[in-house]
């Protein structure tokens, strides 16, 4: 099978949804919607690495992913027992009220 | 020549409701609404690997991410009373949102111009899409994972399991 689509429309397509992703970290201040935000982005740079390791005739893209999914996968379960603890302990997870580390 | 016409459509048409599902997801005020417009974002890019011959990638997608991930957010969502953010209108942003926002734009060009300036450089490697098509997906990617990634891929299998003890202790109550 025969990719007609050029890998640069992928590659913009990918970065439209990173730059997205990060517009929602900025500007959001619920802290679960960030950290769904955080998984947009990642999601988007494993669209590149796809694009790139389909267009090189090479797996090592594909490996690559495979450990990003761990990472986020590892992330989503300590982020989530995080925020839980947050919202026992200080009743909010908006991420403007808690500001325990700030200086 | 039918083919390339619908490889066309079929990718047009999901980019661009990954697109629109990603923009949803940051604006709407509900979390719960986010989390779904984020598994409909996610389905599409799953599509996107399909499109790019990557059926082991697409399916892992689809269990892990749209699957375990968003069922672990949506539950904890659930979990911590889902509080609409307060009516304030999207319009009016803080200076530090409006410099975020800048600063994104120029992420965003820099992206453009990086992806633009020399579209994938380097050599082509062995795995042409025949050979995979004569391997299989899953089995020369578990090829690579055991022979020449396998330091990371233990790596990965220790990161795991700190997550795990993480989330463990974390959710502890405290005696």
């Amino acid at each position: 099978m025969l990719s007609s689509v050029p890998p640069i429309y992928f590659l913009i397509v990918s970065a439209v949804i990173f730059a997205i992703g990060a517009v929602g970290v900025l500007i959001r201040r619920n802290a679960i919607v960030i950290f769904m935000c955080i998984e947009m982005m990642l999601s988007a740079v494993n669209l590149t690495l796809i694009t790139a390791s389909h267009h090189l005739n090479s797996l090592d893209g594909v490996v690559m992913v495979f450990f990003v999914m761990t990472v986020a996968a590892a992330e989503a379960a300590v982020g989530l027992a995080i925020f839980v603890l947050l919202f026992r302990g200080r009743g909010t997870i908006k991420v403007d009220e808690i500001n325990l580390l700030k200086w | 020549m039918a083919g390339s016409a619908f490889y066309w459509s079929v990718f047009i048409i999901t980019a661009l409701t990954a697109i629109f599902a990603a923009v949803m997801v940051i604006t709407r005020r509900n979390p719960i609404h986010s989390a779904m417009f984020l598994v409909l974002n996610f389905l599409c890019i799953a599509v996107l690997y399909l499109l790019l011959n990557s059926q082991f990638i697409a399916i892992v997608q689809v269990m892990i991410y749209a699957g375990a991930i968003m069922m672990l957010v949506i539950f904890v969502i659930m979990l911590l009373s889902v509080e609409e953010e307060e009516r304030q209108r999207m319009m009016r942003f803080s200076p530090a949102q409006v410099m975020g926002l800048v600063l994104v734009l120029i992420l965003f060009a820099q992206l453009i111009y990086g992806v633009a300036v020399a579209v994938l450089p380097g050599d082509l490697g062995e795995f042409s899409p025949e050979r995979i098509a004569q391997l299989g997906d899953i089995k020369a990617v578990a090829g690579l994972l055991f022979t020449k990634f396998l330091l990371p891929f233990e790596v990965a299998s220790i990161l795991l399991l700190v997550g795990i003890i993480g989330a463990v202790i974390l959710s502890k109550k405290e005696r």
